[in-house]
């Protein structure tokens, strides 16, 4: 008689594990999304102004209309490269809050290779190049952090965020210096790697930044859901993060995952610089990132740290962005910046609190269960 | 005379690292990484713009910068002690918060989207020497005493002590009858309260504020604490330091012996060295970050 019941209880047990992950992944986020909209709503009375007129603009003026849906889909292409940047630095148990200093080096990095390649040459070779120099430059300056932390312990959150200064210091004077156009802070016209927009394809979309980086960027999630998940050098990385000493215990080479995540975390980041400079304006302008790489953290911890999460945040946290210039003209754009930030807060604050809560909750149920199986164990012997 | 110059307008420009850096101190001593130095410092400048201009007084700045400060800190502190947070993204999201709020609300309040309109500041109208003058200023005498007076307080009061150990290790302070949880709290609004004041000295120098006035300062700050070991007196040497480089900068401007932008790199530069212990290691308290 106990046999079924202990099997029973084995079984919502582990259906209740499952649950627990999902609510654990999904709570979170629906939490800060309503604080967010209430913090909104609240925001947007103060100027004297309806909620719903202003959320219907934004609405309107981002999936209401094929430019604004390019636009929005342009944003989300850089937020995924970012976003996917911190998630697997994240994942690897790290902060790389330097996507930003990675980003801008990738598209400079990407910009001088198109400056540097001959103009007749086919973009099917071109355009690759430019791409691995990008995402080689954002590995190159994320592999410092991940260096020296992985060699001398030195923090990975402080280094990054000063390397962020360096990088955007040294872009600035070189572009200021060496490579720009009279009265500008943009270098030239590359001369090959420029990858077609969106509205080449689909005439709809005409006027809009949208290009082909968004697949690139797709396709880079895919790649980092397949690094995580399905091969044994994701779940080294994976096991770093969860508990980095049982995994030097079980032979992986702790130091070495540190570097190579940062160094891979940064080449996604530099990736997102080829959105704007290859599939946007074809050169590269001082402070083109503009944020976007602060925007990841936002965009990663939305999506869980999760390939596919991350790409359905960034489409949030892009309309969001796009959105803030649509109803510029009855609210200030900066409405939809505090309201990301409110959901980063409210995220950060929200996720170790719905763990907690949860574990509470399955932990009495557990032993609510174990009782049961005890006092009918009892009952038979 | 130059030498004098020199050092008048060094200690100008220190005085709101200065400020900050003693909040960062503090701080990362009771164990919340201090990332949101810059945006509490753009929160007091907006409050002291706003306090000021209510207020018509300098003095009235300084309370708005204190109110202003309080609120983000209470933001902060809810967030990672009693939720315990992640504080490296609850840092991160104070700054963006600050950014885009002070934005908000100079539209909000001032119908601009770069400045407020001129403020009170502390006057200095009697002295004929315009670098003189700003020292008439009371916050730049409470920023040249704050980090020695934190250093005192530190290392020569029971309060530092208890301080330090819930800086190193909260287990054995909590085994002594420290209220952990309450020393932290009290910090965090000290902490909050000193940058927010480094912010209120650059709005009601300039006598108004401007949108993204702090330009970085409180990561100056933030290296000025790492470059300086957590240690005032150090962190105070860093911070005149950096403040000197800067100075140099300007007064040399005509020359162009080094590109501003690396004379900008200096202090993150020092730091990632000193972080990497190349030269002389710098460890940060051992609870850092460790608020559970």
């Amino acid at each position: 008689m106990s046999g079924p019941s202990a099997s029973g209880a084995a079984g919502s047990a582990s259906l209740s594990a499952t649950t627990l992950r999902a609510l654990e992944a999904v709570l979170p986020p629906v939490v800060a999304l309503c604080i967010a909209a209430v913090i909104g709503d609240l925001l947007i009375l103060s100027f004297g102004e309806s909620p719903a007129a202003v959320y219907a603009l934004l609405i309107k003026g981002t999936w209401g209309n094929p430019y604004g849906i390019g636009q929005v889909l342009y944003k989300t292409t850089t937020l995924t490269c970012t976003g996917l940047a911190f998630a697997l630095a994240g994942r690897a148990g790290l902060f790389n809050v330097g996507a930003e200093g990675q980003l801008a080096a990738g598209g400079f990095g990407a910009a001088l290779l198109g400056l540097a390649l001959p103009s007749g040459l086919p973009g099917l070779l071109a355009v690759p190049l430019c791409v691995m120099a990008a995402m080689l430059t954002g590995a190159g300056v994320g592999a410092v952090p991940g260096v020296l932390r992985a060699r001398f312990g030195a923090s990975e959150v402080i280094v990054t965020i000063m390397l962020n200064f360096i990088v955007l210091a040294l872009l600035n004077w070189v572009v200021s210096t060496h490579l720009h156009l009279p009265e500008t802070l943009r270098t030239p016209d590359i001369h090959a790697g420029t990858l077609p927009r969106l509205a080449d394809w689909f005439a709809v979309f005409s006027g809009s930044a949208a290009n082909a980086v968004l697949l690139l960027a797709l396709a880079a999630a895919a790649a980092s859901w397949w690094l995580l998940f399905r091969t044994r050098s994701g779940y080294e990385l994976r096991a770093v993060g969860l508990q980095p000493d049982a995994a030097e215990y079980g032979g992986v080479h702790v130091p070495r995952v540190m570097w190579t995540s940062m160094a891979l975390s940064g080449a996604l980041a530099g990736l997102g610089g080829v959105n704007f400079v290859l599939g946007y304006k074809g050169y590269y302008e001082d402070g083109f990132a503009g944020g976007a790489g602060f925007l990841g953290i936002a965009v990663a911890l939305v999506g869980r740290n999760h390939p596919f999460g991350i790409v359905l945040s960034a489409l949030l946290f892009a309309t969001l962005s796009q959105g803030g210039l649509a109803v510029n003209a009855i609210v200030p754009k900066q409405l939809t910046d505090i309201l990301t930030a409110v959901v980063i807060l409210s995220v950060a604050t929200a996720v170790p609190e719905v763990q907690r809560q949860l574990r509470a909750a399955a932990a009495s149920t557990m032993a609510a269960l174990t009782r049961a199986q005890q006092t009918s164990g009892g009952r038979a012997s | 005379m130059m030498a004098i110059a020199f050092l008048l307008q060094t200690l100008r420009i220190a005085v709101p690292y200065l400020l900050a850096a003693a909040g960062g101190v503090l701080s990362e001593r009771v164990g919340v990484i201090a990332l949101g130095l810059e945006g509490l410092m753009l929160s007091g400048a907006f409050g002291a713009a706003l306090g000021a201009y209510y207020g018509d007084s300098a003095w009235a700045g300084l309370a708005g910068a204190l109110a202003a400060g309080a609120v983000m800190t209470t933001i902060l502190a809810v967030a990672t002690l009693r939720f315990r947070a992640n504080q490296v993204v609850v840092g991160v999201a104070i700054n963006l918060i600050v950014v885009a709020g002070t934005r908000y609300f100079l539209r909000l309040i001032f119908d601009s989207s770069s400045n407020s309109p001129r403020v009170a500041g502390f006057g200095g109208e009697g002295v004929g020497n315009a670098m003189l003058a700003s020292f008439t200023n009371p916050v730049v005498w409470i920023g040249l005493v704050t980090l020695p007076a934190l250093g005192w307080v530190l290392y020569r009061t029971p309060f530092g002590l208890r301080v330090r150990a819930i800086g190193e290790k909260p287990e054995a302070a909590v085994s002594l009858g420290v209220n952990v949880m309450r020393l932290r709290v009290l910090g965090l609004y000290i902490a909050g309260a000193m940058a927010s004041l480094g912010g209120a000295y650059l709005a009601l120098d300039q006598h108004q504020f401007t949108d993204g006035m702090t330009a970085g300062r409180g990561f100056i700050a933030l290296a000025a604490v790492i470059f300086g070991r957590w240690q005032p007196a150090r962190v105070a040497v860093a911070c005149l330091l950096f403040a000197a480089a800067e100075t140099l900068q300007i007064q040399l401007q005509g020359a162009q012996l080094v590109p501003s932008q690396f004379v900008e790199m200096i202090p993150y530069v020092l730091t990632i060295i000193a972080l990497a212990g190349l030269v002389g290691r710098s460890t940060a308290p051992a609870a850092l970050g460790k608020t559970e």
